[in-house]
């Protein structure tokens, strides 16, 4: 079994301020501390916005294997559930369809699921055309490793707004975040 | 339960139940212990005491208590627990690092002797005299139900 976080407070609110700050200004990379050595099916960043996230009243579901189950279970105590009842959904694969993942309801649009995508690269300046709240003009960003129809279904969930997912991709230490808002233009 | 969940909670008991002080002066007959890394902690929380009113009734929160924990790791992949009451972190960690080594088969028998046992005997031995002293101060009431 890998350690957590070094020092769990602090490590933790750097981190949560880090996903706070990806997720207000969408598709602008955030670069997280060194220092965590996870199971080889995460990545770093993968590993501390779930330890940061998860606890005891977050169902988890991942696909990132028996050593990374024991690990997640160990430091975040969180339980785990399928991709439909799972309040943190971790992709580390293939991810779920986004409309199988719970997606709240018109009165509790916080209840739906945010999906935890790790990808192989995230950068900005190029890539994706990224509008919508908490971007002035346009943000650009280009992710690798996502599957083919992922910017189709985003563009399906946004017919049942405000109900949706919000994604969190990470890769290797960096961090970037899709609020259910935006709209994601290709080119 | 299998024999080993008894004698790792026999174990883990008497660790917790002692104190950093009366363990650190048993390993100066023990074997060196192995190293090991931190997982979690040591730690200091409260832990929820949960009580049964009456026989019937159901679980009510009892009081709050404050417990330290830890859990380490030695280099074969080991893992050792501790959940100590108090705020003694050093022995919380202790009794994870002796959790550890004692689920190793090898160091097992030479710290169970070394350690464990004295432990339990000490305890024992506080149990038996704190049971004489009350005895000594026991006082029989008669009633007119068992005077007949």
């Amino acid at each position: 079994m890998r350690p957590g976080f070094t020092d769990p407070v602090q490590d933790a609110q750097s981190c949560f301020r880090a996903v706070l700050e990806a997720m207000s200004r969408p598709g602008r990379v955030q670069v997280l501390p060194d220092g965590l050595n996870p199971p080889a099916a995460l990545h770093p960043a993968t590993a501390a916005v779930l330890l940061t996230l998860a606890d005891a009243e977050t169902p988890l579901h991942h696909d990132a294997g028996a050593e990374a189950d024991s690990w997640l279970r160990f430091h975040c105590g969180c339980p785990l559930a399928s991709p439909a009842d799972a309040a943190f959904v971790l992709a580390a694969g293939q991810p779920p369809a986004i409309s199988a993942l719970a997606q709240g309801s018109d009165e509790e649009p916080e209840r739906g699921a945010t999906l935890i995508l790790q990808v192989s690269a995230l950068e900005t300046g190029h890539g994706w055309r990224l509008t919508g709240p908490g971007i002035a003009q346009e943000h650009r960003l280009w992710v690798e490793g996502l599957p083919p129809g992922f910017v189709a279904e985003w563009r399906a969930q946004r017919a049942c707004f405000p109900r949706g997912v919000d994604v969190i991709l990470c890769a290797g230490h960096r961090i970037a975040a899709l609020p259910r808002g935006i709209r994601i233009e290709e080119g | 339960m299998s024999e080993d969940i008894k004698a790792r909670r026999r174990w883990m008991g008497l660790l917790a139940r002692s104190s950093h002080n009366a363990i650190r002066a048993r390993l100066n007959d023990a074997p060196p212990l192995p190293p090991h890394s931190r997982l979690r902690g040591p730690e200091t929380g409260l832990v929820m005491l949960r009580g049964r009113a009456g026989g019937d009734g159901s679980a009510f929160n009892l009081s709050e208590m404050t417990v330290t924990r830890c859990a380490v790791t030695l280099e074969d992949g080991t893992v050792g627990h501790a959940y100590v009451a108090g705020r003694d972190r050093q022995q919380a960690e202790l009794a994870a690092v002796l959790d550890a080594a004692l689920q190793n088969a090898a160091l097992r028998p030479a710290l169970m002797g070394a350690v464990v046992e004295p432990l339990a005997a000490q305890e024992a031995e506080h149990r038996a005299r704190e049971a004489r002293k009350a005895a000594a101060t026991r006082v029989q009431f008669f009633t007119m139900a068992n005077m007949r």
